[in-house]
């Protein structure tokens, strides 16, 4: 099997211009209702995050990465509203779909490939990520891996900005996710071979209302 | 899965069997089922009925009468109702439960429960379960009024509820857990949700409590209810509800699709359903409750 490390880096690297930078991942409105205020709560809120959106985005990048080496074009339609179904918030599902697009541009650019055509033109973002791993030559776990990675590097990076936390500590709470991420990119993998109804669907009332609570909000500091 | 995929304890005991379920030494076994369908009298009107209603201990379903007001039924053909008792406490460790629903085309049905359930710990630690399946033709209404799920502690179960729509079937769907009695440390369920429409995903969640990362400030927090109602609407195919944040955690969420989640998360059962009240006044009529 050929080695694509250096590919895994680039597409899990925050530098990736794909636009992911400017969103917390709820955790602006999550610090605005007062639930993250130091270190711990914010370790708490990374796993419930990582067990949560997290595991849902991995299932649907790995299934993803699948279909497209297998270039189904039905099946990412069928991908697409089983995620839509899985995301009540429609601020989620916007800002999902924004990233999505955002993503398939740069991938188009950076390293084109006609199957990508098969994606749509706004895909979710773990549905473009999915693909975009393909495209690199890497596989479903890796697809698993981006997606859970950066669905707590993106928030702990803008807990620094929003809660002047200590970097150090912070990527030491990433550190110590790096097991529990581990299991569930095995999970997401085995799920991805599965019924679409069967792949990870944990909810997070929490996050679902912060995200409808900041879609309002002026003095924002992240889009989402 | 279907609940003709799920094994009642025999191979060939299938939900649509009709045949007795053996009692196997660990655990309770029981299904019920109730049909609903539309018949017209000879005077030419028109009557929603309950064709089927079949109950096994400790599931036992009732005919019974309005109890509540019901703006959702102004337009609807004479309603059925119906509502569950679970006699024997419980769902407890090693229980499988099977409640089967199916509303025929044009018809109205309110299901609703006589009492909370609590979900109590087995003898020898076995995990309980729940499997309700849902159907719902074109041009009928299914109101389901559940009371709520109290997750005693020690508790560990699975509530499995799966719902096919037709296009043109309208929903009423309200789901409760509280983690725990008054001060109690709360056991675990996971509930997972399945609704389809049309035979497109519509609606797909699994929500635990008492599970890994439920108690974090992503998830549920420190709160002690959490709940949700689940409405689906033809009408809203061109006419969506829209996105808005209500009083305390909650928020009315449409969906991709003629449907709206209003999902709440509340220090208690009281405050969790003022919140889904709140929601349901936000969607305004026919939903709205009044006061």
């Amino acid at each position: 099997m050929v080695d694509h490390g250096a590919a895994l880096l680039l597409l899990a690297d925050g530098r990736f211009p794909a636009g992911g930078y400017a969103h917390s991942g709820g955790l602006e409105p999550t610090i605005a209702a007062g639930r993250v205020h130091d270190l711990a709560t914010l370790e708490a809120f990374l796993q419930g995050r990582a067990l949560t959106a997290g595991a849902v985005a991995a299932g649907f990048a790995a299934a993803a990465c699948g279909t497209l080496s297998d270039e189904d074009g039905k099946r990412f339609i069928a991908l697409d509203a089983e995620l839509d179904a899985r995301m009540p918030s429609p601020a989620q599902r916007t800002t999902s779909r924004q990233l999505g697009r955002q993503l398939l541009r740069a991938v188009g650019a950076i390293r084109p490939d006609p199957r990508l055509e098969h994606v749509g033109a706004r895909p979710h973002q773990p549905i473009g990520l999915g693909a975009a791993v393909a495209v690199f030559g890497l596989g479903r776990r890796d697809a698993a891996w981006v997606a859970l990675h950066e669905s707590v590097a993106g928030p702990a990076a803008a807990a620094v900005r929003l809660l002047s936390l200590d970097p150090f500590s912070t990527h030491a709470a990433l550190a110590r996710l790096g097991p529990l991420l581990d299991e569930l990119a095995g999970s997401a993998v085995a799920a991805s071979h599965g019924e679409l109804d069967d792949l990870p669907a944990g909810g997070a009332p929490l996050l679902d209302i912060a995200a409808e609570d900041h879609a309002v909000r002026h003095t924002r500091l992240f889009a989402s | 899965m279907t609940v003709d995929e799920i094994s009642v304890g025999s191979p060939a005991a299938s939900a649509d069997g009709g045949r007795p379920v053996p009692q196997q030494v660990s655990g309770m076994r029981a299904q019920a089922r109730v049909a609903t369908e539309l018949r017209t009298s000879p005077g030419g009107r028109q009557r929603s009925c309950v064709s089927t209603l079949r109950s096994q201990a400790p599931l036992a379903l009732r005919l019974t009468r309005a109890k509540a007001r019901e703006p959702w039924a102004a337009h609807a053909a004479d309603i059925a109702r119906v509502s569950l008792a679970a006699g024997a406490g419980g769902p407890v460790g090693g229980d499988q439960l099977i409640l089967r629903v199916e509303v025929g085309p044009g018809s109205s049905l309110v299901l609703s429960e006589i009492s909370p359930t609590l979900l109590l710990p087995g003898p020898r630690g076995e995990r309980s379960a729940t499997h309700v399946r849902i159907q719902v033709a074109a041009g009928a209404t299914l109101i389901w009024l559940p009371e709520p799920i109290i997750a005693a502690r020690g508790c560990d179960h699975v509530h499995n509820v799966v719902v096919d729509l037709d296009e043109g079937a309208r929903l009423f769907m309200r789901e409760e857990l509280l983690l725990g009695r008054h001060g109690e440390e709360t056991g675990r369920v996971t509930q997972r949700v399945s609704v389809r429409h049309g035979g497109r995903p519509l609606y797909r969640q699994d929500i635990g409590i008492g599970t890994a990362g439920a108690d974090t400030p992503a998830v549920i927090g420190h709160h002690r209810a959490v709940g949700s109602a689940l409405i689906v609407d033809p009408s809203w195919l061109s006419d969506p509800p829209s996105a808005r944040a209500l009083p305390g955690d909650a928020a009315l969420l449409p969906l991709s699709g003629p449907a709206a989640l209003i999902t709440a998360s509340a220090g208690d059962n009281l405050e969790l359903r003022a919140q889904l009240h709140a929601g349901l006044t936000a969607l305004g009529p026919p939903w709205d409750p009044g006061r």
